[in-house]
């Protein structure tokens, strides 16, 4: 008993270790990834009061991004605004950033891994309702958003965060209608169960991978995903051109860098979500409990202990796979207006997800069970 | 679920109930709200209704809160100032809460309450499974009806809630035009 | 092991001090905040009973509680609104119109 607790703690901490690490390798993405985008160099040089370069020492390079970012955004002044509410702006950031990170504990990053004699879940919290989680902790992470916006004493930290709060409980709905198909198609709220369903094959082939299924969720939760997450496309209230940073506008030091962080490990937490349900999170094509069954008809054992690794490393490639295309998104299309976005979420997603809800129900009941 | 889990729920459910009634700003109230409800949330949780605690966090604390957050910035509340009414009823209302507290309290004793009590329950009680078999077969009436009422809600809110006075709003041809006729 | 009795108990608390908030405060706000935590405890009510008694009947009762009171607090907002825009207050002891 007491060990299975502390192997959930260790699992727990692991997973909001990986995705505060995803977050790290988003910003990064953001630097270099960016600039081969746009055909620039990107942040090259970094200096400690020009300690370095007195020394001879080299430019420390992208180290500038990992390292001296965090220390300079720790170091800063953190002072409320004048005639703002002490307490709301303290609390915004940590009420915004919280239950992102509580979130990751429930995705699946392995099967079941034995040691020395002992099987664990490579699941920090193997919760039976872990779908309707996910929708939970999401609808919470309105707040910090909200309260930070208002908290500023600001009309336009206010504008910002009226925007990103109505715009995050709008792709909510369709967020949780793509969510919604995918429950219905694999019959459980189990996230677990839900990635054991996608292994297997369909005509010796092809894997069951959850996209293939329901490919109009996926797109649905793709967009939803990263309009939750306020990047671009869709982040008018961070309006960069309009609104300076606009809900964090008034927020500078630890407090920002919570808010950016957000942000960050909101879209890792996207892309693990994406892989949970359509990519089939740790399953590796053709890799059963007890080896690789290829197409052709081959056969290759494999040691248990490695499929369970290979199964984290698959996740892990996935995931990253998927920050970097939600990465790829973010610096080519252009930001949507707000009336765009609104029209999009409430006109576009919303009849689109219940369109699919309908179909999969007509689906599942003519196919007589789940799929 | 644990007692130490329960006191520890208790206490903080109380003391944030409390916090909404006492608040002076009306987001303080609003947020003393949300931990209350999340507490609550939490103490479903602990008796296997997990699918209505979740639901409990999705619903009420994620959406009608939000809902009120919006009414309280549309109307632009600020810390109040004004007083409470007049002491003459708030003692009358203290003592007439407390003669309700009183009641209601015994009416936990467990004497009174005579009815066959289990603490565990079947495997799959309080799952999706087990719910959506109460509302679709018991309570599916309640249900459709349910649904038809928020229907109703939604309707209501936007005709009161929208400006009588009607937009004026310009065809962006016709403006372009106009203004290219004046220059 | 939790008694029914402290949880009964619990609700009944909570019930009591949102009828004090609705009786004591007046601004409408806070008062509808007020009508949220009574429902609550009477929601916490139904969970513990039917737990204790092992049917899904409580569990079903607090789903429609719960979406009857986002209707009631939607159309409930909407009225603050309107009231709002003809008054310009929101302080329960200033609506005296119709008051002989």
């Amino acid at each position: 008993m007491t060990l299975e607790l502390v192997v959930g703690a260790i699992e727990a901490i692991l997973m909001v270790l990986i995705g505060l690490q995803l977050a790290i390798f988003l910003l990064y993405f953001e630097r270099k990834g960016s600039a081969l985008i746009q055909d620039r160099v990107g942040a090259n040089r970094a200096a400690i009061t020009g300690l370095g370069r007195k020394l001879g020492l080299p430019n420390l390079g992208i180290v500038n991004t990992l390292m001296a970012d965090p220390v300079k955004l720790f170091t800063k002044e953190d002072f409320v605004p004048e005639g703002a509410d002490h307490f709301l702006h303290s609390l915004a950031p940590f009420l915004a950033l919280f239950p992102v990170l509580i979130t990751f504990v429930v995705i699946p990053f392995g099967d079941t891994i034995t040691i020395a004699g002992h099987t664990f879940e490579l699941q920090a919290a193997n919760l039976d309702a872990a779908a309707l989680y996910l929708l939970a902790t999401i609808g919470i992470g309105v707040y910090g958003v909200a309260l930070g916006g208002w908290a500023s004493n600001n009309r336009w930290a206010l504008l910002g965060g009226i925007r990103a709060s109505a715009q995050m409980i709008s792709y909510e709905i369709a967020m949780g209608l793509a969510i919604v198909s995918i429950v219905m198609t694999y019959g459980t709220l189990n996230l677990q169960q839900m990635v054991r369903a996608q292994g297997g094959v369909w005509f010796g082939f092809l894997p069951r991978w959850g996209v293939l299924v329901q490919p109009l969720a996926f797109v649905l939760l793709l967009t939803a995903g990263v309009a939750e997450s306020k990047r671009i496309p869709f982040d008018l209230p961070e309006g960069e051109s309009e609104l300076i940073l606009g809900y964090m506008v008034e927020y500078s030091g630890g407090k920002q860098a919570a808010f950016m962080f957000t942000d960050l490990a909101e879209q890792a937490l996207v892309a693990m979500m994406l892989v949970t349900f359509f990519l089939a999170g740790w399953q590796v094509p053709w890799l059963y409990p007890d080896g690789f069954h290829l197409p052709g008809g081959h056969f290759i054992a494999v040691a248990p202990l490695a499929i369970s690794i290979m199964g984290v490393i698959a996740f892990l490639i996935k995931v990253v796979i998927l920050c970097a295309f939600l990465g790829l998104v973010r610096w080519t299309l252009p930001r949507f207006r707000y009336d765009q976005l609104m029209r999009l979420g409430w006109k576009g997603l919303v009849p689109l997800g219940l369109f699919n809800v309908l179909v999969t129900a007509f689906i599942i009941v003519a196919t007589g069970g789940a799929h | 679920m644990s007692p130490v889990l329960f006191w520890f729920l208790a206490t903080l459910s109380i003391v944030a109930a409390l916090g909404v009634v006492v608040q002076r700003n009306p987001v303080h109230c609003l947020l003393a709200l949300v931990l209350t409800l999340i507490s609550i949330a939490v103490l479903f949780i602990g008796q296997d209704a997990v699918v209505v605690g979740f639901l409990q966090v999705i619903v009420y604390a994620g959406a009608i809160m939000v809902l009120f957050l919006f009414v309280i910035w549309l109307l632009n509340l600020r810390v109040e100032t004004a007083s409470t009414g007049r002491l003459a009823i708030k003692f009358l209302g203290a003592i007439g809460v407390a003669a309700l507290l009183a009641e209601l309290e015994s009416f936990a004793m467990p004497a009174r309450l005579q009815v066959k009590f289990s603490t565990t329950h079947a495997a799959g009680y309080g799952s999706i499974e087990a719910l959506s078999q109460a509302l679709f077969s018991q309570y599916l009436i309640a249900f459709e009806v349910t649904s038809v009422l928020l229907l109703v809600a939604v309707v209501g809110a936007v005709a009161l809630a929208r400006r009588s006075t009607a937009v004026e709003v310009q065809e962006r041809a016709e403006q372009l035009a106009r203004a290219e006729k004046a220059a | 092991m939790v008694q029914l009795s402290w949880l009964m108990g619990l609700s009944a608390a909570i019930f009591a001090i949102g009828v004090a908030g609705f009786l004591i405060r007046r601004n409408i706000l806070v008062m509808f905040m007020s009508i949220e935590l009574m429902l609550n405890a009477v929601n916490l009510a139904f969970i513990s009973l039917g737990s204790r008694l092992g049917t899904m009947d409580g569990q079903a009762i607090v789903f429609f509680v719960m979406t009857v009171a986002a209707a009631e607090a939607a159309v409930g907002l909407a009225v603050i609104i309107s009231i709002f825009r003809n008054r310009e207050t929101v302080h329960a002891d200033d609506l005296t119109l119709l008051r002989w």
